[in-house]
C-alpha cells in the first residue's frame, strides 16, 4: 500500500481544531491515507457530515465536502450519490448524529444498500455540546445530563445495523492508524453501504472508556481481530477462542496445544446475519475487523434496472413527448 | 341574487355549463369525469374541472361522507373557475343528491339513477321519503332512469360477465352526458381502448355501456341536447393542447426546465396529502438524468435534494403544510450554503394536520419567514392548474440563475383541478442559463459573487480544481472558510438578502386586468385567480373602475408593485387565510391602506360572494372595520 506517501495532498489548508489528544487526529490521518491509497483524484470524493465533533472533518480534507445539519448526512449523501453514482461518497458521523437525531436516515441508507461509506466515530458521549450522555453511553455513566447516572440502555451499533441488513460492517480502534487505513480502503471498495464503527476516545468527557480493548497492554486478551477464513482465536498465548453457544457465541479457553475443533472459523459472507449479530453482541472479547461483507444489489443498481423498464413501458402522451420532452417521435 | 351572474341556463343562449357528477367513491366518478373532460376539450370547449374526494379511502357505500364528486365548468367563453352553482347534476345515489342539492338553483337539471334510491340508501342519506317521487324536486328538471338495470341489460346482451356490469355504470352515464353535450363517442372509445389495452374484456364492457347510454339518451327523449357554441380559435389538434391537472403541470414545468437548463433533475418527496400526486406522477419520467426518490421522511426528501444540488443537479422536492414545517431547518441550510433548490408546497388547511384534503393559502408567512436566523429566499405562487407549469419552470430558472432556494406555493385546489393547456404556452418560457463557474477559473472561491446578481458561482463534483467545502456554519465572504467574525456575519446576512432582492430586476412586472386605474384594485395571489377575475370582470362590465392584479412573485415583489397600487383609490387583498399577504403589504408599504377579504373554510371563493364584498367596498368610506367572509 502506497498510502504513506501522497496523503498530504488530501489534507486541506485549514487549521484542525479538535481537542489535544483526541483520536480524531489519528482518524483524519488514516482517512487521508486511505484516500491516497484508493488512487483516484480528490475531485472524485465527496465527504458529507452532520453535526458534532466528527462532522468537522470535511473541512480538513481537500475534496468536495458538505457539512450538513444534525443527523441528515446520510440523506444528503443519498442525493449526491444518486446524481453521480461513480463518485466515492463518504459520510462522517458520530454516535449522537447517526444514532440519536439521525437514526432514521442512517438505517434507511443501510436498508437501501446505497454504495456509500459511513464512518461512525463512536465516543459514547456528546462532545461538541460538552458532555451529555449519548445513545451509546453505558448504563450508570455519570455525565453532565445524567449527574446521578445514565438510565438509558445503549445501542449496540453492530447489532442495530445488522438489523437493517448492512452489507459491510467493521469495527476499528480509533488509535490504530494502520488498521483504520486498511479498513477504510476495504469499505470504499465494497459495493453497497459500508459502516465502520470507530471506537474513538474522547479525552475530555469520556476518557479511557475503551481502554481495555484499545490499549496495547490489555487489548491482546480482550480484543479479537477477525479475518475471513481464519479461526476465531485470540489471547497472549493464543489459547482463547469463540465457540457456538445455543443461538449465540461464547468465549472459551484451553490448555492443549491444538485449539478444540469447535472453535469457529470467521466467514464474513454468510447471508444470514445471525452469526455477525452474535459477534457484535460480544463485549469481552470485543470483536474488531471486518465482521460482515457480502454482496447484495445496491440501490443504484436497482434504480438503473428500473429506469430501463420505465423507458420501455411508460405511457407518455404525445403532447408531453413533443412539447415538453422535445422528442421528435 | 338576480343582479348576479348565473353560470348558464338551458336557454339557447347558453355559453357555459357547470356539470356535477356524484356517487360512491367506488363508482368510477373521477374516471368518467376525466373522459368527459378530454372529450370536451377535443370538441374545442374551454374546461376547468375540480374533483371532490371523500377523506376516507373506501367509505361505506351510500353514506354521505363517502360521496365522491366531480365538477366540470365547460363552455365556449372564458371560464375561470369550476363554477359556483350546478346546472346539471348527475346523482348515482341518494347521498350524492343530498350533498349537492344546496348548490343547485331551482330550474336546473337533475339526472338520477333511481336504482341508487332504494330504502337503505335513502335512510343513509337522511331522507324520510324518496325525493324522486315525493315532490321535493318539483321545481327542478328531474330526469330519472334505472341506470343500474339498463347497464346490466345492455351488457347481458353482449354476453359480458355480470360482475363488470355494476362497474360499467359510470360509462353508461358518460354515454348519456356525451349525447347531452353533443360530444362524439370516438375520442372516449379510443381512450378506453388505450387505457384497458391489457384487459380487453373490461374495454369491451366499458365501450358497450358507453354506447348503450348514448343510445338510451337519444331514444327516450327525456333529455334535450345542450348546444354550446364552439369557440373558433380553440385548437382541437391533438398534440397542440392537453388537459393539465395542477400536479401534472408542476411536473411538466420541472421537466421543461431540466431540458432547457441541461442539468440533471433530482426529485425527492415523502407522501403527504395533497402533494403526493406530484410524486406519483413524476415517476413516469425516470431516465438517465431524471432521478425520483421516495425518501424515508420529509427531512430526508429535502436533504437528499440539497445533496443532489451540491452534486450539480436541479434538486427539487414537494410537500404540504406539516411537511413544509419539517423541512424548515434544511431549507435554512440551502439558504446558508446558497444552493439551487426548488420546494413545491401544496398548501392545505392548517394548522397542524388541519383538514388535509381542503384548500387554504395559509403557508405564505411560513414560506417567507419560517426559518431560524435571517433566511430570505424566493417565493413564487402559481394561480391556475395550467400555469403551475410556467411557475415550476420559473422556480427552477431562478434557483439555477441565482443559486438560491425557491419555494413555489400551490394548494389543494390547484393540484387537483384541471384545465386546457396549450402547447404554445411552452414557447413563451424564457431561456435558463445556470450560473455555473467557467471551466477556466483556476482559483475557485465558492462565495465569490456575480457583481450584478450577487449570485455565487456553482461548482460541483467531479469538476477538476474546484473542490470546496461548504456547510451550515457562517462562512467568510468570498473564500467560504468558516468564520465567526462579527463584521463578516453582518455583511453575509446583508449579501444574502440583497441577492434575493435583486431578483426583482429579472421578474416580469405586475399586470392589471380590467381597469388599470380608478376606484378599486383587487389584489390576490395563488389559486384565487379565477374567482377574483370573474367577479372583477362582472363589476367592470357594470361600469365600475375596478381592476385585478395577481401576485405570482411574492418575494421579492415585482418592481412596479407600489406603482400599480398607487393608481387606485382603494385596494382590497383577497385571500383564503386570515390575512397573511395583507400583513406583508402593510409592513412593506407603510402608510398605504389595504382592505381585506378573507375566507378560512377550506373551500375556494365563490364568484358571487366576492362581487357582494367588492360592491360594499366600492360604496363605503374607508373604515378600520375589516370585511371578512362570514357564513
Amino acid at each position: 500500500m502506497n498510502s504513506n506517501s501522497g496523503y498530504k495532498a488530501f489534507l486541506s489548508d485549514q487549521d484542525v481544531r479538535w481537542c489535544p489528544g483526541c483520536d480524531d487526529y489519528i482518524i483524519l490521518r488514516a482517512f487521508a491515507r486511505a484516500l491516497a491509497a484508493i488512487g483516484l483524484p480528490p475531485e472524485r470524493h465527496v465527504v458529507v457530515s452532520g453535526i458534532g465533533c466528527a462532522s468537522r472533518l470535511p473541512y480538513y480534507v481537500n475534496t468536495y465536502g458538505l457539512h450538513g445539519i444534525h443527523g441528515r448526512a446520510p440523506a444528503i449523501a443519498t442525493g449526491v450519490k444518486l446524481v453521480h453514482p461513480d463518485l466515492y461518497v463518504w459520510v462522517i458521523t458520530g454516535d449522537g448524529d447517526a444514532l440519536a437525531i439521525g437514526t432514521n436516515h442512517f438505517l434507511h441508507a443501510i436498508r437501501r444498500n446505497l454504495d456509500i461509506n459511513i464512518l461512525l466515530f463512536n465516543n459514547e458521549i456528546y462532545g461538541l455540546t460538552k458532555g451529555q450522555f449519548s445513545p451509546t453511553s453505558r448504563l450508570d455513566l455519570k455525565t453532565r445530563s445524567s449527574p446521578q447516572g445514565n438510565i438509558q440502555p445503549p445501542f449496540h451499533i453492530g447489532s442495530l445495523v445488522l438489523g437493517a441488513d448492512v452489507s459491510f460492517f467493521a469495527r476499528v480502534p480509533g488509535n490504530d492508524l494502520n488498521a483504520m487505513t486498511k479498513v477504510f480502503v476495504e469499505a470504499a471498495r465494497h459495493k453497497g453501504t459500508s459502516v465502520v464503527e470507530i471506537l474513538q476516545n474522547c479525552p475530555v468527557f469520556n476518557d479511557g472508556v475503551f481502554h481495555p480493548v484499545t490499549d496495547k497492554s490489555t487489548a491482546v486478551d480482550h480484543a479479537l481481530w477477525v479475518e475471513h477464513g481464519r479461526p476465531l482465536i485470540y489471547g497472549k498465548d493464543g489459547k482463547r477462542g469463540i465457540v457456538r453457544d445455543g443461538c449465540g457465541l461464547r468465549p472459551i479457553r484451553w490448555e492443549s496445544e491444538q485449539p478444540p475443533s469447535e472453535v469457529m472459523v470467521h466467514d464474513e459472507k454468510v447471508d444470514n446475519p445471525s452469526y455477525a449479530f452474535a459477534l457484535t453482541q460480544l463485549s469481552d472479547p470485543m470483536v474488531f475487523g471486518i465482521i460482515r461483507r457480502m454482496r447484495r444489489p445496491t440501490y443504484e443498481e436497482r434504480s438503473q434496472a428500473l429506469k430501463q423498464k420505465v423507458a420501455q413501458s411508460a405511457i407518455v402522451h404525445d403532447f408531453i413527448r413533443k412539447a415538453i420532452l422535445q422528442e421528435n417521435t | 341574487m338576480s343582479q348576479l351572474p348565473s353560470n348558464s341556463s338551458t336557454e339557447s343562449s347558453v355559453t357555459r355549463i357547470v356539470l356535477h357528477i356524484a356517487g360512491d367513491s367506488g363508482d368510477g366518478i373521477q374516471f368518467a369525469g376525466k373522459q368527459l373532460t378530454i372529450a370536451s376539450a377535443h370538441r374545442g370547449y374551454a374546461v376547468i374541472t375540480m374533483p371532490n374526494f371523500p377523506a376516507e379511502i373506501r367509505a361505506p357505500k351510500g353514506s354521505l361522507y363517502g360521496v365522491s364528486g366531480f365538477q366540470m365548468h365547460v363552455g365556449s367563453t372564458d371560464i375561470h373557475t369550476p363554477g359556483d352553482t350546478i346546472d346539471v347534476l348527475v346523482a348515482f345515489n341518494a347521498a350524492a343528491l343530498k350533498k349537492a342539492l344546496p348548490d343547485i338553483p331551482e330550474g336546473k337539471i337533475i339526472l338520477a339513477d333511481e336504482d341508487g334510491f332504494n330504502p337503505s340508501n335513502l335512510k343513509k342519506a337522511g331522507f324520510t321519503s324518496n325525493p324522486l317521487t315525493d315532490g321535493t324536486l318539483d321545481n327542478y328538471q328531474l330526469i330519472t332512469a334505472p341506470i343500474s338495470k339498463l347497464t346490466r341489460q345492455a351488457l347481458i346482451q353482449t354476453g359480458i360477465h355480470s360482475k363488470l356490469t355494476q362497474r360499467s355504470r359510470n360509462m353508461f352515464v358518460l354515454g348519456m352526458i356525451l349525447w347531452m353535450f353533443d360530444l362524439s363517442l370516438e375520442e372516449t372509445i379510443a381512450q378506453l381502448q388505450q387505457r384497458f389495452k391489457d384487459v380487453p374484456e373490461i374495454a369491451q364492457a366499458n365501450i358497450a355501456a358507453l354506447k348503450a347510454g348514448w343510445n338510451y339518451a337519444e331514444t327516450v327523449e327525456l333529455l334535450q341536447p345542450l348546444h354550446l357554441p364552439i369557440q373558433e380559435n380553440e385548437n382541437t389538434n391533438a398534440g397542440q393542447y392537453t388537459i393539465a391537472h395542477g400536479y401534472e403541470a408542476c411536473v411538466w414545468g420541472l421537466l421543461a426546465a431540466h431540458k432547457e437548463a441541461k442539468r440533471p433533475l433530482f426529485f425527492a418527496s415523502y407522501p403527504i396529502t395533497p402533494s403526493s400526486d406530484i410524486l406519483q406522477y413524476i415517476g413516469n419520467f425516470l431516465s438517465e438524468d431524471v432521478e425520483v426518490f421516495q425518501a424515508e421522511d420529509e427531512i430526508a426528501a429535502i436533504a437528499s435534494a440539497i445533496g443532489a444540488s451540491f452534486a450539480g443537479a436541479i434538486g427539487t422536492t414537494s410537500t404540504s403544510g406539516p411537511g413544509f414545517a419539517l423541512k424548515s431547518e434544511a431549507l435554512g441550510l440551502a439558504v446558508m450554503t446558497e444552493l439551487p433548490l426548488v420546494v413545491i408546497d401544496a398548501q392545505r388547511a392548517g394548522p397542524s394536520t388541519g383538514m388535509p384534503t381542503k384548500t387554504e393559502q395559509s403557508d405564505l408567512l411560513q414560506a417567507l419567514y419560517g426559518r431560524n436566523g435571517e433566511a430570505p429566499l424566493i417565493v413564487l405562487a402559481a394561480s391556475t392548474p395550467a400555469n403551475c407549469l410556467e411557475y415550476a419552470y420559473w422556480a427552477v430558472k431562478l434557483a439555477l440563475e441565482h443559486i438560491t432556494p425557491v419555494v413555489l406555493l400551490i394548494d389543494a385546489y390547484l393540484i387537483m383541478g384541471a384545465q386546457r393547456l396549450e402547447a404554445s404556452a411552452l414557447k413563451k418560457l424564457p431561456p435558463i442559463a445556470p450560473h455555473i463557474v467557467s471551466e477556466d477559473t483556476t482559483e475557485y472561491a465558492p462565495y465569490l459573487r456575480n457583481p450584478n446578481t450577487l449570485a455565487r458561482y456553482w461548482a460541483f463534483p467531479p469538476m477538476q480544481g474546484k473542490m470546496h467545502r461548504i456547510g451550515g456554519l457562517e462562512k467568510e465572504d468570498v473564500s467560504g472558510h468558516v468564520s465567526y467574525d462579527p463584521e463578516n456575519h453582518h455583511k453575509m446576512v446583508q449579501l444574502r438578502r440583497q441577492k434575493v432582492e435583486r431578483v426583482q430586476q429579472v421578474i416580469p412586472p405586475l399586470q392589471t386586468e380590467f381597469a388599470d386605474t380608478g376606484e378599486l384594485l383587487v389584489l390576490g395571489w395563488g389559486s384565487t385567480y379565477g374567482s377574483i377575475k370573474a367577479a372583477v370582470q362582472y363589476l367592470y362590465e357594470k361600469g365600475h373602475a375596478i381592476g385585478h392584479a395577481h401576485l405570482h412573485f411574492l418575494h421579492p415583489f415585482p418592481k412596479n408593485t407600489e406603482q400599480i397600487l398607487r393608481k387606485f383609490d382603494k385596494i382590497v387583498v383577497c385571500e383564503l387565510n386570515d390575512g397573511q399577504l395583507h400583513r406583508v403589504l402593510q409592513s412593506t408599504f407603510p402608510g398605504m391602506k389595504f382592505w381585506k377579504y378573507n375566507k378560512i373554510q377550506g373551500i375556494p371563493f365563490k364568484e358571487h360572494e366576492l362581487i357582494e364584498a367588492f360592491q360594499k367596498i366600492l360604496t363605503s368610506e374607508y373604515s378600520p372595520v375589516q370585511h371578512n367572509s362570514s357564513s
